[in-house]
């Protein structure tokens, strides 16, 4: 099957510095991945090679099916959406005028422009001038540029660096309806928080390389990161110490009322049956290694492979 | 085509939008017209006269308000870009750096024409009416040819403006580069020339000179302008070495024409080398 992304050991030197390094990646059609990594990763160097507006040093890039720098570029060009990392548009003109002008490029009918504006909720000011919108507005037309004319692969550069959680929400909530039609998406960030039910797969990039790669809980069974069950009901003091002490468990804090128990994967299942069966508790909450956690797992473990 | 003109038509938008297009043609006007006033003054009085004398001084003022203005313009048109990032964007789009500075100058180019023939048409119109040759020809033809060398002169500085804009990697680094742009064509340049001259006594024939006047844009329109007007002698300064004579007006015109295209060659080669 064509992957809608190939990177194939890409290496990128910007003279003495290695920006990318042996990077190979495969994005099926339809994904929805997350190419995370602290400033300097690499992230924005990897959309730019994508968007073949850098060549690769060394290695092979190809999107959707064909090099972005090649002779196809041009018709390329036509099939993907791109919204750099902070962007801002033409201030003197007006949110319809920007999109009209893009449009054009695109060779998108303007009837998709309203379409569009409509979409993203921006029909009320899109007479009004760029520099009088909200930073969540701007973002918002941002993303209505980088979907003109119905884009197969879009390209997010850090988008919700400086949202509000309201508008975070709300981009994230336009790219769940990409994501149900099927378009596929690279999203960039540093912002973790939130993010993990709006992708499918995770990229990691540290120093230029890939660090992990995977569905979130993939890279949880491979990182082993505990998982943290707590529990509240009524009890006999001590009643919980002999049954929790058993392999896989690691930790656990008790008192008359409460019960945290931080335990491996493995053991999680045998776990909740135990405090289900028991009557006293009435309430129980399970909480699997956050995405932040697993970032720093996997940054960690990167910082001690080169030490 | 499509590309450019899309560019074009949003670069022309900008320039309504942020009155460069009213300020530039009200310029003009206020000038022309201050010029024909008070033009004569030096003999003792005012109100409008001989239009020799207020084209002469028209195109000496104009030497430095036209490139000034067209620097001004279009200093930003790439490094303002690239900083907003609507440059990196642009380039993911399906057209070409060379499109898009063209698109560019085209847009530019039709503020500046279109502020250029109006502001100075204005004028004429108004000095026309108070001299009375409204309908003379002489006015229009003598008239028209210093606007088509005004907009000749703002469109080779445009290209200049790309070139700066190109070249700089930060907005106020274009500033002023654009600034010394300026400073060299409409100052130094001669200066520089005329201690050459001097320097060499005349070690330089009379009949090299003027072909290195024509390495100076500014002094290319000047030629153009000056020479055929009588008024011009008391004017004209470096230009009246006997360079007034040598070459044809519309030459001149083709000169600067090719100033344009060459200047905005180069600039559009070195955009393609720009790294995004």
């Amino acid at each position: 099957m064509s992957y809608a992304v190939d990177l194939q050991g890409v290496r990128k030197e910007y003279g003495a510095v290695t920006a990318i390094d042996r990077l190979s990646l495969q994005v099926t059609p339809g994904e929805v991945i997350g190419l995370l990594g602290h400033n300097g990763a690499g992230k924005t160097t990897t959309i730019k090679l994508l968007l073949g507006m850098i060549a690769a040093t060394q290695g092979e890039v190809r999107v959707l099916g064909q090099s972005p720098r090649g002779r196809g570029a041009k018709g390329l060009r036509m099939q993907w959406g791109y919204l750099p990392e902070s962007v801002s548009f033409y201030e003197q003109l007006t949110g319809r005028e920007v999109l009209k002008y893009f449009g054009r490029l695109k060779r998108v009918a303007p009837g998709e422009q309203h379409a569009l504006l409509d979409q993203l909720g921006l029909s009320e000011a899109a007479d009004r001038r760029v520099k009088t919108y909200s930073k969540g507005m701007r973002q918002r037309l941002g993303l209505a540029q980088a979907l003109l004319g119905q884009p197969r692969l879009l390209l997010l550069d850090e988008p919700t660096v400086g949202l509000d959680p309201i508008a975070t929400r709300e981009l994230y909530e336009t790219l769940d309806q990409l994501r149900r039609r099927g378009t596929t998406v690279i999203l960039s960030s540093h912002v973790l928080p939130g993010i993990e039910r709006h992708i499918d797969r995770v990229a990691i990039l540290r120093k230029g390389a890939l660090q992990a790669l995977g569905t979130l809980d993939e890279l949880r069974h491979e990182a082993g990161l505990p998982f943290t069950i707590r529990a509240k009901g009524r009890w006999q003091p001590g009643a919980w110490d002999s049954r929790l002490n058993r392999p896989g468990v690691t930790g656990y804090r008790v008192n008359g009322s409460q019960l945290e128990i931080v335990s491996g994967g493995e053991s999680k299942m045998d776990l909740m049956r135990m405090l289900l069966a028991d009557g006293g508790i009435h309430d129980v909450d399970v909480q699997a290694p956050s995405l932040e956690s697993l970032y720093v797992h996997y940054n960690q473990t990167g910082e001690a492979g080169h030490a | 085509m499509h590309e450019i003109l899309a560019v074009g038509a949003k670069e022309f938008r900008d320039g309504m939008r942020n009155r460069w297009l009213l300020a530039i043609t009200v310029i003009f006007a206020l000038f022309a017209l201050g010029l024909a006033y008070f033009g004569a003054a030096a003999s003792g009085q005012v109100g409008f006269t001989s239009l020799d004398t207020t084209i002469v001084s028209l195109a000496s003022l104009a030497i430095f308000v036209i490139p000034l203005i067209a620097l001004l313009l279009a200093y930003d048109s790439v490094v303002g870009e690239a900083e907003a990032g609507t440059l990196l964007l642009l380039l993911s789009y399906p057209l070409t750096r060379f499109q898009l500075l063209t698109g560019k100058f085209v847009g530019h180019a039709a503020v500046l024409a279109i502020a250029t023939v109006l502001g100075f048409g204005v004028a004429g119109l108004v000095i026309g009416g108070e001299t009375g040759q409204l309908l003379a020809p002489e006015l229009w033809r003598a008239l028209g040819f210093f606007i088509a060398s005004a907009v000749l002169l703002g469109w080779v500085f445009v290209a200049f403006a790309y070139l700066v804009s190109v070249v700089a990697s930060e907005k106020p680094r274009a500033a002023g580069l654009a600034l010394v742009t300026w400073l060299f064509f409409v100052l130094v340049f001669d200066l520089g020339l005329l201690g050459l001259l001097v320097g060499a006594q005349g070690a330089i024939s009379n009949d090299v000179f003027p072909y290195l006047l024509l390495l100076n844009p500014t002094d290319v329109f000047r030629l153009a302008n000056l020479s055929g007007f009588e008024a011009a002698q008391a004017y004209s300064g470096l230009a009246s070495v006997g360079a007034a004579q040598l070459f044809r007006p519309w030459l001149l015109l083709l000169v600067l024409v090719g100033w344009t295209g060459v200047t905005f060659g180069i600039a559009a080669l070195l955009f393609q080398r720009r790294k995004p």
